[in-house]
């Protein structure tokens, strides 16, 4: 295709609707960002964007509403990592003490926060709900061992999982239903 | 309240005989005025960005805070969103940052390049009036029957830097912007001095003070001469290489033109040869268009004879100058840069004809008049 050209007429030679276009324009942002609303940039470090639900930011590990460590240390999530951000150290054969008569919460829980790409595979795989990726998006240290995650910090930063089926909650419930004797009728 | 006349600062100073003095008291006012000349300078950048970022609907410098002021209730922390300390860390980085010189260059001229810029820019400030008096003396350093013709050789001499700064990086995007900048401030030098030789056959003297007197009480040369002045003002855009002209610069195409390999302070030079350049242009377009220090009105025409006077035209032609300064950083966020084939155009097939035909209805109109005037075509 060729485009026509068009010929300039005498005042767009002298580049006058050039010129005051572009006045009109420039002066149109000033007037707007000194007199009236403002710059429309964040100043980051005082004021931070606000994340849409959904958003995937860093992925931390929860509680559920009883205070139990949510992860049975099944390293399904460790398995599907792609940058191989995960490590968990399972408890061992006999369980972690404090875990109640349940199943297998981790002996140690580390997320390298330089290597996450915060893709969300680790919250899709989880059969128990036990991470999630969360709000945060700006995460800084000053050296790369800080980077590292441990339990403590991920549980500290998941904060409780408002869970609706609260299914260990119910499991110990009926193991320790089956301590009593006689069996109650049921309902 | 008028303060008594003729406060004479050579009676405060001990006699150091005639030419004595005259040393004396232009060192001075060479002190005073490059102090002025460099804070405009720093403060011109500050006002660049700003004005840039409120343009562009950003905020722009707001972060450097000095220890003691930052901290008055509401004063410090509106200063410092202003911007006001931005020029005294922009300083203090360029002279912190690592001088680096690259292994490639031819090392004699790429030092001496940024130096040959930066001095022309501060020398033709010399015979510019920038006041009338104050404490008894003239407010001009040095009063040249040829003021014009000085300024124009001094800045013809500001090329050299920018190309001799192509020449010695080296490099390919630095040579490119060399070659521009020498082709396009060679051209419009041209049209700049055809374009202010109709103010002279007005006035009748290359003096810039003569200029000033002629334009006394609103005869301002720029509604007599609208498109001298005109031609005078874009071609003082493209020999400061500023936008829509920064051929030579141009960081989307070259990367930087000549000063690509500069880093530190010798790019610094350069930056600060460019602001000093804009401003001397600035005061050259005051003194010969807009009536220098006078100002229309109360009297403002004639040279002062009090302190406060004195001051005041000094005011009058700084706040002048601001404005111009106001204007071509705002051309630089309005315009986009001209191609180099339509900056030829317009300096080569425009402006020279352009210039040419106004010299000559001017040449004409002034034999006219004086012959009706004084029945002899030759103004005595």
């Amino acid at each position: 295709m060729i485009v026509k050209r068009e010929k300039l007429n005498f005042w767009e030679r002298l580049y006058a609707p050039a010129v005051l276009g572009g006045f009109k324009v420039t002066w149109h942002h000033f007037a707007r960002t000194v007199f009236r609303s403002g710059p429309v940039t964040m100043e980051y470090p005082e004021q931070k964007w606000v994340v849409p639900p959904g958003y995937r930011g860093a992925p931390y590990l929860v509680k559920d509403q009883a205070g139990r460590t949510k992860c049975v240390s099944c390293q399904l999530c460790e398995f599907v990592c792609p940058p191989k951000a995960i490590r968990i150290t399972p408890p061992g054969a006999s369980g972690a003490p404090g875990a109640g008569n349940v199943e297998k919460g981790p002996a140690e829980f580390e997320i390298n926060m330089l290597r996450c790409i915060f893709c969300g595979f680790c919250q899709e795989v989880c059969p128990e709900e036990a991470i999630f990726l969360q709000q945060d998006y700006s995460l800084t240290g000053t050296s790369r061992a800080e980077m590292i995650y441990n339990k403590e910090k991920l549980l500290a930063l998941g904060g409780t999982h408002q869970d609706k089926i609260q299914k260990w909650k119910h499991k110990a419930e009926e193991a320790q239903a089956q301590d009593v004797f006689p069996v109650p009728p049921a309902a | 309240m008028h303060l008594p006349p003729f406060i004479s600062l050579a009676a405060w100073l001990p006699d150091f005989g005639s030419d004595g003095n005259f040393a004396v008291m232009s060192l001075i006012k060479i002190a005073c005025l490059l102090g002025v000349l460099l804070t405009m300078v720093a403060y011109a950048v500050l006002v660049e960005r700003k004005v840039s970022a409120f343009i562009q609907d950003r905020v722009g410098p707001n972060r450097v805070a000095l220890p003691l002021i930052g901290s008055i209730p509401v004063l410090g922390p509106f200063l410092t969103r202003l911007g006001i300390w931005q020029p005294l860390a922009d300083g203090a980085k360029s002279f912190l940052k690592e001088d680096f010189t690259p292994n490639h260059v031819r090392k004699l001229y790429f030092w001496l390049a940024p130096a040959i810029t930066l001095i022309p820019s501060f020398l033709t400030v010399a015979v510019i009036p920038f006041g009338s008096n104050l404490l008894g003396e003239q407010m001009v350093l040095a009063d040249l029957d040829v003021g014009i013709l000085y300024t124009f050789g001094i800045v013809s001499l500001g090329v050299y830097g920018i190309v001799l700064a192509g020449y010695a990086s080296n490099s390919k995007f630095p040579f490119l912007g060399g070659i521009r900048s020498s082709a396009q401030m060679i051209s419009y030098e041209i049209s700049m001095g055809l374009s202010v030789i109709p103010v002279f056959m007005l006035v009748g003297s290359l003096n810039l003070g003569q200029v000033i007197a002629y334009q006394a009480d609103g005869h301002w040369l720029a509604f007599q001469q609208p498109i001298a002045f005109l031609v005078f003002l874009v071609a003082a855009f493209a020999e400061t290489n500023r936008l829509p002209f920064d051929m030579p610069e141009s960081e989307t195409e070259l990367v930087g033109g000549y000063n690509t390999e500069y880093s530190s302070m010798k790019f610094a030079l350069f930056f600060m040869g460019e602001y000093a350049n804009m401003i001397t242009s600035s005061a050259m377009m005051v003194t010969l268009f807009w009536g220098g220090w006078t100002l229309p009105f109360w009297g403002l025409s004639a040279p002062a004879t009090t302190l406060g006077g004195g001051l005041l035209h000094i005011g009058i032609f700084l706040a002048k100058v601001i404005a111009f300064m106001i204007l071509f950083i705002w051309v630089r966020w309005m315009l986009p840069r001209f191609r180099y084939d339509q900056l030829m155009d317009l300096g080569w097939r425009r402006f020279l004809p352009l210039t040419l035909a106004n010299l000559f209805v001017t040449a004409v109109w002034l034999w006219l008049t004086t012959t009706a005037a004084t029945g002899n075509p030759l103004p005595k």
